[in-house]
């Protein structure tokens, strides 16, 4: 299957890119997308277990993953 | 109830005639504005960014956990984005509530929940001319 992984502000900083498609098995989840992310060239800058949104919505590194999901990694928020 | 991420000047009378009602005994006003220091570093401007479905659709849920909480029906937020200078107004949360007590505590509640969950980021431009991201550490960091 395949997801849309996507990185904002300092996390998008450090791995060049905004986003990516990624090819997983089926059965995938979360954590296995941070494991292919923290492997990239820059993530070293990353935390460890950064938090994670799937489909607008912040998951559990559990989170059993589907065609088409939208994985969004969130740095630490500011807003306000 | 309404939410919004703009890119313009927040027109703060705006927002309190949306919030108007006859009914209303008081109105609570949250404005967030650039300050020029922060850790000791001269600020000259902002720069906000968000991932914007997921920050509508988080202040959306905010808004109305907060009027089921304290029984708030009129609740506007509007949160700037792009380039804010020192002084600009970042974000404008306004309530109106028969009591004093449940607009100010719906507004309060807006602000905090907003500042831990909503996926918004600043980076701030000094005046040695580097930038940075701001990192506001959050309960749901791992």
């Amino acid at each position: 299957m395949t997801v849309t992984v996507c990185f904002f502000a300092s996390y998008a900083d450090s791995l060049g890119v905004p986003s990516m498609t990624m090819h997983l098995d089926e059965g995938s989840t979360v954590l296995d997308v941070m494991t292919r992310v923290l492997a990239l060239p820059g993530a070293s800058r990353l935390p460890p277990s950064p938090l994670v949104a799937v489909n607008l919505s912040y998951a559990e590194p559990t989170r059993v993953l589907a065609e088409g999901d939208e994985v969004a990694l969130i740095p630490p928020v500011a807003g306000g | 109830m309404r939410t919004a991420l703009v890119r313009k000047p927040i027109d703060l009378t705006a927002l309190l005639a949306e919030v108007s009602d006859a009914s209303n005994g008081a109105t609570s006003i949250f404005i967030g504005t650039v300050r020029c220091l922060n850790d000791g570093k001269k600020v000259l401007g902002i720069e906000y960014s968000a991932y914007e479905p997921m920050a509508e659709k988080e202040i959306a849920e905010i808004i109305a956990e907060a009027s089921g909480m304290f029984g708030v029906q009129h609740i506007v937020v509007e949160h700037r984005l792009g380039e804010l200078a020192v002084g600009d107004a970042s974000i404008a949360i306004v309530t109106g509530h028969p009591r004093r007590a449940a607009a100010i505590d719906a507004m309060r509640y807006c602000v905090e929940e907003l500042k831990t969950r909503a996926p918004i980021w600043k980076r701030e431009h000094y005046a040695d001319g580097s930038r940075d991201w701001v990192s506001a550490v959050t309960s749901r960091e791992a």
